[in-house]
């Protein structure tokens, strides 16, 4: 991982408009220098208030944000060397794009030679070349973002802040400059913070994902971390689908769905139950599996009657959404190359291993 | 360059009948002063009897026909300038206040554009009476600066409605000062509302004669109140030449700020 980059340190903050809820309430995070780190959560979440609070655009009702351990909290925003990438790009429409690549350089008063030469070299780098003397309005969406890209890190930031920036172009384009700033970030080594309430890009592209419910941190990790070892229900349910089950019992060992009795591994009942919270079994839908026609789910593994409601194709595979015990809760399994000759309506088995399993506070 | 290509249903024939008679109404008695002014006769009268540049003549040597134009010139100058500065700020400040307070404001700043000439008039001279401004510049141009900040005020919030909040924050975030944005980025981007606002407080400040007749002493009078003057009182035909002359000047600012205008569009977009 590259190094060069500036760490971004947030203590307790909290950004209260005096509404029933703080915006962000009481967040805590550290950002490492050259790292992609992802602010993700549902709108209202708090996640642009805190890259706002970075940026210098809001103030602080508490809390401190450090740059490589200075305090920053109170210095306004052009003060603070970050780049920032914006959802409508907010390109200057009255400049071209030399122009607008230039405009930090030109605020930081640098000799006219080194900023034709930066200009150049930072539009070779998205990939512009030869459209300096263009407006805004005469470039695609794509490319606009670029020109914003190349005007946000011409300068050296301390740390590149991006506010869901792909979500004005459509999906093809999203793709193409998703990979663009994964291999920017690469190679300038900047510390990259972007915010989305998209969860792909977030899986994509960064390093570790804060995520954000309700002004809080739910849980911060590496993408996988958090689709794998969800600690709550809400991250488990926000990345990808969820398998929940609310347990009726929870003792070590065991847990009580219904009538069903599942094995749980060693330690991870009481975990929650200590901590006083209750808890939910929650399985992901590629570690469900089927049997029917008289087939039985292996021994050991946990297993549920249900019944098949519908069959989805996916394309590239087939789910089938099901009615999940005594209840109907509805749950999905996704349908591996064996589990094919299904038709709805018909009763299974679905089962799963005691380790692909997760249980979450709820 | 962006063409479009729109599908517009041909314009019937009755609709461009009404729109040339509306135009000619409104632009017909403008012209008839122009023809008049270049009359031999030393009376009113249409149509002119011979050709003559006496009228301008007149205009242009009489001492109290200059004057009269150059008090009108400075006082529009100032008075502009002091409703550009007061209107442009007024809409850039309401610009980032919202509710009640804001329109409140908007709707006391726009007052003078509803109330009756001649009830601002009579306010005026009453206060001004008070303060002494009467019959001095600052007199003037603080009266017609009050009238002017209302034409400012909305060519200014209109072109701010087409303005990105968002290049504040870009640009504030590329490491301009508040004070360098304002200067690269809005003014760049809101100044033909400036430019048109203050181009309305001039002309607004330029004809106006009810406020003015109010205010002017013996010594010290504009160019519409001259004109007046010269019906009422003395009926002096070279009013023609100064009404061709005053036509001719705000006619040529108005083309030049549109020919500007769209010149700029053209090699911006």
């Amino acid at each position: 991982m590259p190094t060069s980059g500036t760490q971004i340190r947030l203590t307790g903050v909290t950004k209260d408009y005096g509404l029933a809820v703080p915006a962000v309430d009481d967040v805590s995070l550290t950002i490492e220098p050259g790292e992609f780190m992802t602010l993700l959560g549902p709108s209202g979440s708090g996640k642009t208030t805190t890259l706002n609070l970075i940026a210098g655009f809001e103030t602080l009702t508490s809390g401190t944000i450090e740059f490589n351990s200075a305090d920053v909290s109170s210095l306004p925003p052009h003060k603070r060397n970050l780049g920032m990438l914006f959802q409508n790009y907010a390109l200057f429409p009255h400049m071209t794009v030399a122009q607008n690549v230039a405009y930090p350089l030109r605020e930081r008063k640098l000799p006219k030679a080194e900023i034709a030469r930066k200009v150049a070299e930072v539009l070779e780098l998205v990939q512009l070349t030869g459209r300096d003397g263009h407006h805004p309005s005469q470039l695609s969406g794509g490319q606009q973002q670029r020109v914003a890209l190349a005007r946000a890190i011409v300068f050296d930031p301390n740390a590149l802040l991006l506010d869901e920036p792909l979500g004005a172009l459509d999906r093809n384009l999203r793709g193409a400059l998703q990979a663009e700033i994964h291999r920017i970030h690469q190679e300038v080594g900047t510390t990259f913070v972007f915010v989305t309430h998209d969860q792909e890009e977030a899986m994509n592209l960064s390093d570790r994902i804060a995520l954000f419910n309700n002004g809080r941190i739910e849980q911060v990790g590496t993408p996988e971390a958090l689709y794998q070892r969800p600690e709550t229900l809400f991250t488990a349910r926000f990345l990808g689908d969820s398998n929940v089950f609310e347990p009726s019992k929870t003792a070590d060992g065991t847990i009580v769905w219904e009538n069903c009795v599942w094995a749980t591994e060693p330690g991870t009942v009481s975990d929650l139950t200590k901590a006083g919270t209750r808890a939910a079994l929650v399985v992901r839908p590629e570690d469900v599996h089927i049997a029917a026609d008289g087939d039985v789910a292996p021994t050991g593994a946990n297993a549920v009657a249900a019944t098949i409601r519908d069959i989805e194709y996916m394309g590239a595979y087939r789910t089938a959404v099901l009615s999940l015990g005594q209840s109907g809760t509805v749950g999905r399994a996704r349908l591996g190359a064996l589990e094919s000759g299904l038709t709805v309506g018909q009763s299974v088995t679905a089962w799963w291993h005691v380790g692909r399993q997760r249980l979450v506070a709820v | 360059m962006r063409t479009r290509t729109r599908g517009v249903d041909p314009i019937p024939w009755w609709l461009k009948l009404t729109a040339v008679a509306v135009g000619l109404y409104f632009i017909l008695p403008t012209l008839f002063v122009i023809p008049m002014s270049f009359s031999s006769a030393s009376t009113f009268q249409f149509p002119p009897r011979g050709f003559s540049l006496r009228l301008y003549e007149n205009f242009f040597t009489n001492p109290a026909w200059l004057d009269a134009l150059g008090n009108s010139v400075i006082v529009a100058v100032l008075a502009a300038s002091l409703a550009t500065l007061v209107g442009t700020t007024a809409a850039l400040g309401l610009h980032n206040l919202r509710g009640r307070l804001a329109r409140y404001v908007r709707t006391l700043l726009m007052i003078s554009m509803v109330t009756p000439a001649i009830v601002i008039a009579v306010a005026i001279y009453i206060s001004f009476l008070q303060w002494q401004l009467v019959g001095t510049f600052p007199g003037y141009v603080l009266a017609h600066a009050a009238i002017g900040v209302p034409f400012v005020l909305v060519s200014v919030t209109s072109a701010l409605g087409g303005f990105d909040p968002k290049l504040l924050r870009a640009s504030s975030s590329l490491g301009a000062t508040p004070l360098r944005t304002f200067l690269t980025v809005t003014m760049p981007l809101i100044r033909r509302g400036i430019v048109t606002g203050a181009v309305f407080a001039f002309v607004t400040s330029f004809d106006e004669v009810v406020i003015a007749l109010f205010l002017r002493a013996p010594t010290l009078e504009t160019l519409p109140v001259k004109m007046y003057n010269s019906v009422t009182v003395e009926i002096d035909p070279t009013i023609a030449a100064s009404s061709s002359v005053v036509v001719t000047a705000v006619t040529s600012i108005c083309l030049v700020l549109q020919f500007v205008g769209s010149r700029k569009k053209t090699a911006g977009s």
